[in-house]
């Protein structure tokens, strides 16, 4: 790792001042992604600037029809919340899948999201269940925030500070995880809103990061079942291919993992 | 530089280190802590993990100053003076290692594993429990056998205490 200077920040806003002081500073927050990235060389921040103590970017709240996480949270934290298994249980089942235990109790929300790995798991929940990214700035839709590989909405210096989730009528997420890194060859989440809206979101099978899937959701619109979407085709064009799976697999797996999704949201 | 201060194994500690110094290299490098080890670097093998304040972390994934305030236990820390840890003792007793250099994660991640799921434990969850350790000798079958063991004992420990 290169030299680099390491703070830790007690509020958002001295957090946001740090940065702007930084000649190429970083956000830090469970550092799962971003200190093996520093390790490797592939990154070199003047300034990692930590955000994991910042106690208001700390815990989980549910009022009304909205769950909000803040997001400096935990991955475990989230898969063992109470409230966030009873308002959306397929959002803390999908925390579960993370990495492993040791990356699951320093991993974050918010430095997942803002990595916007395309095989990441929050980001299909996040589209699938209409999230708002509230950050020191704004709010921005789940379908604004991610731009594509490792690229989001936010700008230089903005910070995530929660996600807010409508509690859906119905959801469900499930995936098929690389054996060794548990990242998602595809993963994909389903729901259903309170309006009776379908949205379905894939991860980890795009080329362009998370995707919504229109075919499924079309197809599960007029029929909420595993079986209304074994007609659908899903298109390999576009589609990651690699040793792990040629995009012809990838494009099945996506109506597979969606099936499963909707057999466990019931 | 930066003083980084913290507790580890119940002794109060404070090092001067680079502010690029992982949390594994102030335990090796800084405090001699050697019992932890460093596989692949890469955050995937779990042979440097310790207890941050309870929790089973990758200590070559922080930095030193991410644990500043925070009480770390590593394997030296578990024993209580020449009585082994019952996880360790079960590790000795079902021969739980081939080359070793994998089992103090082991220990440390198996530790968290019974402490999270109690008297639950099953061999199917030990086995997808113990997903970010990896033992190159691919000697899972006794490893998984002294964490059952273990898990019963520590059991029976905790009804005694």
């Amino acid at each position: 790792m290169y030299q680099t200077t390491y703070h830790r920040a007690s509020t958002v806003d001295e957090a946001a001042s740090l940065f702007a002081k930084g000649t190429e500073a970083k956000f830090l927050a469970g550092g799962q992604t971003l200190l093996p990235v520093m390790k490797q060389r592939l990154a070199s921040p003047s300034d990692v600037i930590d955000l994991a103590k910042i106690k208001e970017l700390i815990g989980v709240e549910a009022s009304g029809d909205t769950l909000t996480i803040k997001a400096a949270t935990p991955h475990y934290d989230v898969a063992t919340s109470d409230v966030v298994k009873k308002a959306i249980p397929a959002l803390a089942y999908l925390a579960t899948l993370i990495g492993d235990p040791a990356v699951r109790y320093r991993g974050t929300i918010g430095g997942s999201i803002a990595n916007n790995d395309p095989a990441a798991d929050y980001p299909a929940a996040l589209l699938a269940l209409d999230a708002t990214v509230k950050t020191n700035k704004r709010s921005i839709a789940a379908a604004d925030f991610f731009k594509g590989l490792f690229t989001t909405a936010l700008e230089d210096g903005e910070i995530v500070t929660a996600v807010s989730f409508p509690v859906p009528a119905k959801a469900g997420y499930s995936k098929m995880p690389h054996p060794a890194s548990r990242f998602a060859l595809t993963g994909v989440f389903v729901a259903q809103t309170k309006s009776g809206e379908v949205r379905v979101a894939a991860t980890g099978a795009s080329q362009n990061g998370v995707m919504r899937v229109p075919a499924i959701e079309a197809a599960l619109k007029a029929n909420w079942s595993p079986a209304a979407i074994d007609s659908v085709s899903i298109p390999a064009s576009g589609l990651l291919a690699d040793i792990h799976g040629t995009a012809e697999y990838r494009a099945n797996l996506v109506k597979v993992m969606a099936q499963r999704a909707v057999a466990a949201a019931g | 530089m930066s003083t980084v201060k913290l507790t580890v194994n119940g002794k109060a500690v404070a090092v001067d280190v680079e502010d690029r110094t992982l949390l594994v290299q102030l335990l090796r490098d800084h405090l001699n802590l050697t019992g932890t080890h460093v596989g692949c670097d890469t955050s995937q093998c779990g042979a440097c993990v310790v207890h941050m304040d309870g929790r089973a972390v990758k200590s070559c994934t922080m930095l030193a100053g991410q644990a500043d305030g925070a009480s770390i236990t590593t394997i030296e820390g578990i024993a209580k003076g020449d009585e082994l840890h019952p996880m360790q003792a079960a590790f000795r007793d079902n021969h739980g290692l081939q080359c070793g250099f994998c089992t103090p994660g082991m220990i440390m991640s198996a530790i968290d594993i019974v402490h999270r799921h109690g008297g639950q434990l099953d061999e199917a969850t030990v086995r997808h429990e113990l997903e970010g350790n990896i033992c190159r000798c691919t000697g899972y079958h006794n490893i998984v056998k002294a964490v059952l063991d273990a898990a019963g004992r520590m059991k029976v420990a905790q009804a005694a205490e």
